[in-house]
């Protein structure tokens, strides 16, 4: 189901745990589409220092927690800045489709753990800074197949590119 | 290294006894049962047999109320479409309940939509439907009821017989998805008061792609596929006799095994129950702590997600399944764990633990060593875990409440 990379990281994950005293906190995801990522920065010099990570998920989760931290250790925030789900999805060398859109948000919860320290840099504060919890999928508005990845309109009960149903169970 | 299969509910190893009979039956190379010269009536022997042996582990009346099937999911499309399709002259209701494997779910989907009506019940938190919800549901204008016997993801058994009584005394057809019971646990279609009983011979211990349908005589349904002749009309296309004599062997050695097997696998589920706690803690089962199969324990580990727990006892030679939603293909939270009341983020942490006459007391202790390291591996990923020490254990069970 996984190939060896995602194995890999999944076996040994990289940079797991929490920073206590972290300059930036990124959380992603609910238990409803099943994945939970929590991504802790320190800054030094705009530049990414140390970065953890704790994950509630499933293999492709942990080892897309581990990628993102493997690249995003050491680079500038601009350079951080950058880094897209696709690019740590290629970084593992693919992941299966049905769990690209649930399983790898990262770079989700990357970038929202640079906007937390940047928001703590310029003394803004938002209600809720950290954490998006809602109920579909964190990528904007448009939903998505997920047997096949072609984006959807929400609230449809059939898949017209792969033929899935997708009415719930009942 | 070998592997210690605690998933029995997705395979069976094949029995060296029922290996050898197959392996028979394919030296054999039997004729068209259908044919009436010699061979061919030779062939009909042997179907024969195998059709006695089922019969006899479900008490029929008579060998002919067994019919042949591909498996589990035709013979549960067989006995909803063909009883539907049969007797809508008479009405056009249907009543099942919410933890309905996908092929009762699908069928009574699909006859949804040619215009029958369907009214699902809700289970206890125990996982079990109220006889007494059927009763009631059961209107002029219902002709079939379709309550599964054990649930494949929790193991847990429905009262059967109470709704088999409430059918008969209102003459509308019962059908029974029996196909994790039969073969593993005790099922008397005469003390069931069922119509319809779908079985899988891969159940128990025979081969993949083997199943049946016991119709009772006089119940009326229309074949699933049509055709010729064989299975007294009610089944078209050659059979599979192959298969079938495989079925016929592992029947009949369930039969003749059934009390010694129970004992054993009752060993295997009470050691995990009760040492369970030794181990790991806050865990909810989800299995019916009395009315439940002898070889199936769904365990909802909190904090972690299945698929994950699932890969790395993989990665220690034990083989579980898990029903986290990220594991399952469609992605979402399981219909019989929702059911049961679960939170979503409780559902992905479950596992299903299956047990065969092949594991040892060992096997558990085994699984014990390795769930201990990878529930601790993974909690200690998980942001929804806190380390703070837990001086109890929280697992509970459907009847503490939840």
């Amino acid at each position: 189901m996984y190939n060896k990379t995602v194995m890999e990281h999944f076996r040994n994950p990289r940079n797991v745990g929490v920073i206590e005293d972290a300059d930036g906190i990124g959380e992603v995801g609910n238990p409803l589409c099943g994945d939970m990522m929590t991504i802790y920065l320190k800054i030094k010099n705009e530049h990414i220092e140390d970065i953890k990570f704790q994950t509630f998920g499933c293999g492709s989760a942990i080892a897309v927690s581990s990628m993102i931290t493997e690249i995003a250790k050491g680079k500038s925030l601009a350079d951080a800045k950058k880094i897209t789900n696709k690019d740590v999805a290629e970084a593992l060398e693919g992941l299966p489709k049905n769990k690209l859109h649930c399983s790898n948000l990262g770079a989700d919860a990357l970038q929202l753990a640079i906007q937390n320290y940047e928001d703590k840099m310029a003394g803004v504060t938002r209600p809720d800074p950290v954490r998006k919890e809602k109920l579909e999928h964190s990528h904007g508005e448009k939903c998505y197949c997920p047997y096949c990845d072609i984006e959807i309109q929400p609230g449809i009960t059939f898949c017209d590119a792969c033929q899935s149903s997708l009415e719930d169970e009942h | 290294m070998k592997m210690i299969n605690l998933d029995h509910i997705s395979s069976k190893p094949l029995l060296p006894e029922i290996k050898k009979a197959i392996i028979a039956a394919i030296e054999k190379n039997y004729h068209n049962p259908s044919s009436q010269h010699k061979s061919g009536e030779e062939a009909a022997e042997a179907l024969q047999r195998a059709r006695g042996a089922v019969a006899a582990l479900l008490n029929c009346k008579t060998p002919q109320e067994v019919v042949f099937t591909s498996g589990g999911t035709e013979s549960v499309n067989h006995a909803l479409k063909g009883a539907a399709m049969a007797n809508e002259d008479k009405g056009r209701h249907i009543i099942t309940s919410n933890i309905e494997h996908n092929a009762v779910i699908r069928s009574l989907r699909r006859l949804k939509s040619a215009g029958f009506a369907v009214t699902s019940l809700p289970v206890d938190s125990g996982g079990r439907v109220n006889p007494k919800d059927v009763a009631e549901a059961i209107t002029k204008d219902t002709i079939l009821v379709s309550i599964m016997h054990s649930n494949n993801e929790t193991g847990t058994i429905q009262p059967i017989e109470e709704i088999g009584k409430i059918t008969r005394e209102k003459k509308v057809i019962f059908h029974c998805d029996a196909v994790d019971s039969v073969g593993v646990a005790p099922i008397d279609v005469q003390k069931l008061g069922v119509d319809l009983l779908s079985f899988a011979s891969n159940t128990f211990y025979g081969p993949a792609g083997v199943g049946g349908l016991y119709i009772r005589r006089g119940t009326r349904i229309f074949p699933l596929l049509d055709g010729g002749v064989q299975e007294n009309n009610k089944r078209a296309g050659t059979e599979n006799l192959v298969g079938i004599i495989g079925c016929g062997k592992a029947a009949e050695l369930a039969l003749r095994d059934m009390d010694k097997r129970l004992k054993h696998l009752r060993t295997l589920k009470n050691k995990l129950l009760t040492e369970l706690p030794h181990w790991i803690d806050e865990y909810i089962i989800n299995t019916h702590p009395e009315f439940s199969l002898p070889n199936l324990v769904s365990i909802s580990i909190k904090y972690i997600e299945g698929e994950s727990v699932m890969l790395m006892l993989d990665d220690e030679n034990i083989a579980v399944s898990t029903r986290s939603a990220c594991a399952t293909g469609s992605l979402r939270a399981s219909h019989v764990l929702m059911s049961l009341g679960l939170s979503h983020a409780d559902a992905q942490g479950t596992l299903v633990i299956s047990f065969g006459i092949d594991n040892t007391e060992e096997d558990i202790d085994t699984f014990f060593k390795a769930l201990k390291k990878v529930v601790n591996t993974l909690r200690d990923i998980s942001p929804l875990y806190r380390k703070e020490p837990n001086s109890q254990n929280m697992h509970r069970s459907p009847v503490d409440g939840r």
